[in-house]
């Protein structure tokens, strides 16, 4: 098992931060010690009488289930600094999680069980109705509105500013809200019939891909893996998404938005880990269908592009927009993004008695 | 020349098999020989290449012969462009992009696909000819549906050409810059209408790539083109193989690519063209489901099974290749299987009696020939029309097995020759198991007599066309391609269009 791992963003934040730590004076070996007497770490004996909080385990949402990674490797992600809403109300809460916490780095395997996950549920989501698929988005958005408080201390947490992130996470609802109410109209919007010249009855209707890959932006960490995700699933599609590395805790904590609304389990599948190491394996993996990926690594993106060719796979990779841009719903929802994830399919009948 | 059987050869080539022939129509069978004359048709004896609107010799200075595979003729030379032929033309369509294509209104643009529907029109019978001398079609198809369909296809793009706005429920559209398009060699003419006609009703600008074997028509176009003058460089045609195939997809001023053939040539494609912003579709290979209830009405489903097979000798990405018949009616459905085949005149591509045309070149039938032998090999059992075969060309008699599994390399690889592999099943959740269990997904045909049978079997089968009791129709106004590893994409059809715009 690998102890602590040497690359991506959230690790070098890490040892940035300890090292910085090192010139406070904070360092785990003091080399002021030789001759002293024993200095502990300076503790508070009031707080002997407050109640310990119970810190959350981070894990990866899989098939409706919260698991670890089968590697047993995670990684480490730091509480922002909280200078910008110190003596806020919100403060108070973000307080009330530890400086550090332990997200899984998913693996190949994740990636794998998750595509079986995916496959498993889609013939369910894609076989109830478009009003059905509506509601179930419709709840989900009912459960974020309900876990609001929650979803904003996340981001804080990630680095938002209390008013970045209530707005944010406004947004992010809005969004789910939209595709609920998108699942029963694209169809009619997408689907036609066909005036062929001859005596047939010809029609073409949008069916949904089967198990997309989404590789969702880092930023912004909520609204970016929501406008991602809900376009591929409103379609009647079902997902794995890899959250955005820099703040992998929102996606949890939208994970369980996800798992106490009334989405089946394994259609909508979301990882954590990182992009360099796992965007390849999505596409590489046959029973995706297609990807839909933001990064902002050329190389990636190409490689994702290329691999995917071996399957025929329908791969977008895009640069990831700015936070603002996300926001913009003429530029970050519609229908183009669910389209991106239908297949026309088009059927012939003779007319005739 | 090779010429349609009479009914006397053909008895004699069926005692010759020891095959029963269970049907006799008499006197009433012999045809007397019916060729389309090609004493009109004008083949020049060597054609260049047609960039920027001007007739030009190759820089490779390069030619190769296309010839008759029905006779292994010489009909002419064609240009054999490498990559700075290739550059010329993709220059060639920019400056057409950039100074005028993109900048006419669409109305206008409108007029000139008009103008090459019309031409197409009036020049069909000369072109339906050179089709069949060129690629060994029968000029029974030929003439009445690769002719008809590709002037279609562009009467149906010329309309859109000022309508786009209305294409996708008020979002913006434009068009996407020089398109590189290559196609196959099965439908030559009718596959260059489904690439140019939307393109450039979409306001782009084309480079396209005929295939080897064929490139005769898609040159006689390039003198409609010239004709209707249209602005230089609007359309360029760059003859070749697979080298000037290559030289236009990874060209890095080509904004869009459009390529029709094999599957192992589209990954190819979308390989290479990986981090380039390049806009792609696909379609590709196929081993297209053809399911047959015991409830269908049997006669007409043997006729779709002929014809999703048979039609142009099988050389259909969408053919039927695969039957998929309900247990109870195997029997049945094999016996008048042979009967129907034991009809089907093979011979002269030219003659108007001819239902089975000539293989169309001498690796085609290599391919087709190996494939077949690994059936034999596999223990599935074989059956081939009793056809005397000409001693010159490119031929295969049209071709069944039976007893193959879902695991034979014939039924499983796409031949693209007149070889039907016929497996069975008991239910119909079987037999969708069995139509889906292939990395394809082009096609699929479903014969039944129940309509809410049909319906349930066009949902659950994962393909782009489903023929509900019919088979291998096509239209401009219906989206034609395929799910997974056929391609992505769709060709005709307001669906279409989204290949050739950026949608907003």
């Amino acid at each position: 098992m690998e102890k602590k791992e040497t690359s991506g963003r959230a690790t070098r934040e890490l040892e940035r931060d300890d090292a910085s730590e090192s010139a406070r004076g904070a360092s785990a070996v003091d080399s002021t010690r030789a001759g002293d007497a024993l200095r502990m770490k300076p503790y508070d004996s009031a707080k002997v009488d407050a109640r310990v909080r119970v810190n959350k385990a981070y894990k990866m949402f899989v098939g409706g289930a919260f698991v670890r990674s089968e590697s047993g490797r995670y990684f480490q992600v730091k509480g922002a600094p909280r200078e910008a809403d110190l003596g806020t109300e919100a403060d108070a809460d973000v307080d009330a999680d530890p400086d550090t916490v332990n997200v899984p780095r998913g693996s190949r395997k994740d990636v794998r069980d998750a595509v079986l996950a995916a496959k498993t549920a889609w013939t369910g989501w894609a076989k109830r109705t478009a009003y059905n698929r509506g509601q179930i988005l419709y709840r989900l958005a009912e459960v974020m509105e309900s876990r609001r408080p929650e979803l904003t201390k996340s981001l804080v947490r990630g680095g938002e500013t209390l008013t970045a992130a209530t707005s944010q996470v406004d947004a992010s609802i809005d969004r789910v809200v939209f595709y609920a109410g998108f699942a029963d109209k694209f169809f009619a919007l997408l689907a036609s019939s066909n005036p062929v010249a001859g005596p047939h009855f010809n029609f073409s209707v949008p069916e949904p891909m089967g198990t997309i890959g989404v590789i969702a932006p880092d930023r912004p960490a909520l609204l970016g893996l929501v406008s991602t995700v809900l376009p591929v699933i409103a379609g009647g599609n079902t997902c794995v998404a890899l959250a955005g590395e820099r703040d992998p805790r929102t996606s949890v904590v939208w994970s369980e938005c996800i798992a106490t609304s009334d989405m089946p389990a394994g259609v909508v599948n979301i990882l954590t880990g990182h992009a360099k190491e796992l965007a390849i394996h999505f596409a590489k993996h046959r029973e995706v269908a297609g990807m839909d990926a933001w990064m902002v690594d050329p190389d990636l993106r190409k490689a994702v592009e290329s691999e995917g060719a071996d399957s025929v796979k329908r791969v977008t990779t895009h640069v990831p927009m700015d936070a603002d841009a996300w926001a913009d719903e003429r530029k970050a929802q519609g229908l183009g993004w669910i389209e991106r994830f239908l297949e026309t399919k088009t059927i012939w009948h003779p007319l005739g008695l | 020349m090779a010429h349609t059987m009479t009914k006397r050869e053909s008895e004699t080539a069926l005692e010759a098999t020891g095959a029963v022939v269970a049907l006799d129509f008499g006197k009433a069978w012999d045809y007397a020989p019916a060729p389309e004359s090609p004493d009109h048709v004008h083949i020049d004896p060597r054609y260049g290449l047609f960039i920027g609107g001007r007739w030009v010799t190759p820089r490779s200075g390069r030619f190769f012969q296309t010839i008759n595979p029905s006779t292994e003729e010489v009909l002419s030379e064609v240009a054999d462009a490498n990559a700075q032929d290739v550059d010329d033309a993709v220059k060639a369509a920019r400056e057409a992009y950039d100074t005028y294509w993109s900048r006419m209104r669409g109305a206008d643009r409108a007029k000139y696909i008009f103008r090459i529907a019309r031409a197409i029109q009036e020049k069909a019978r000369e072109l339906a000819i050179v089709e069949s001398m060129d690629g060994g079609k029968p000029i029974k198809e030929s003439r009445d549906i690769d002719l008809p369909l590709a002037a279609a296809h562009f009467f149906y793009h010329a309309g859109w050409a000022d309508k786009l706005d209305y294409a996708f429920h008020g979002r913006r559209v434009r068009s996407l810059g020089v398109a590189g398009q290559i196609i196959p060699w099965n439908f030559p003419l009718l596959m260059a209408a489904w690439k140019i006609a939307p393109a450039l009703a979409c306001g782009n600008t084309v480079v396209l790539k005929p295939a080897e074997t064929t490139p005769l028509t898609a040159l006689l176009l390039a003198k409609i083109i010239e004709e209707a003058e249209l602005p230089p460089g609007v359309v360029n045609i760059v003859t070749g193989g697979g080298e000037t195939g290559a030289a236009l997809a990874s060209h890095p001023d080509v904004n869009k690519v459009a390529f029709t053939g094999s599957t192992s040539v589209g990954k190819r494609i979308q390989r290479a063209i990986a981090g380039t912003h390049k806009r792609l579709s696909l379609e590709l290979g196929g081993k297209a489901a053809n399911i047959v209830f015991a409830d269908a009405p049997i006669d007409q489903a043997v006729d779709g099974i002929v014809n999703g097979i048979y039609f142009n000798q099988g050389h259909v990405c969408c053919a039927g290749s695969r039957l998929l018949v309900e247990e109870s009616v195997h029997d049945t459905i094999v016996k008048k299987l042979r009967d129907r085949m034991a009809t089907l005149r093979m011979g002269s591509p030219l003659d108007k009696n001819t239902d089975v045309g000539a293989i169309n070149s001498k690796a085609q039938l290599a391919r087709i020939q190996e494939l077949v032998a690994a059936g034999e090999e596999e223990g599935c059992e074989r059956y081939s029309a009793p056809c005397p075969l000409p001693s010159k060309g490119y031929w295969f008699p049209p071709t069944f097995f039976t007893g193959a599994s879902m695991s034979s390399r014939i039924a499983r690889e796409e031949i693209f020759g007149p070889v039907l592999t016929i497996l069975t099943f008991r239910t119909p959740d079987e037999a969708v198991e069995k139509a889906n269990n292939t990395s394809y997904g082009l096609s699929a045909g479903v014969w039944t007599d129940k309509g809410a049978k049909i319906f349930y079997m066009a949902t659950k089968l994962k393909a782009g066309v489903i023929w509900g009791n019919t088979f291998n129709k096509f239209d401009p106004t219906s989206p034609f391609g395929g799910y997974k590893e056929s391609g992505f994409g769709r060709e005709g059809g307001r669906q279409g269009l989204a290949a050739y715009l950026e949608v907003e």
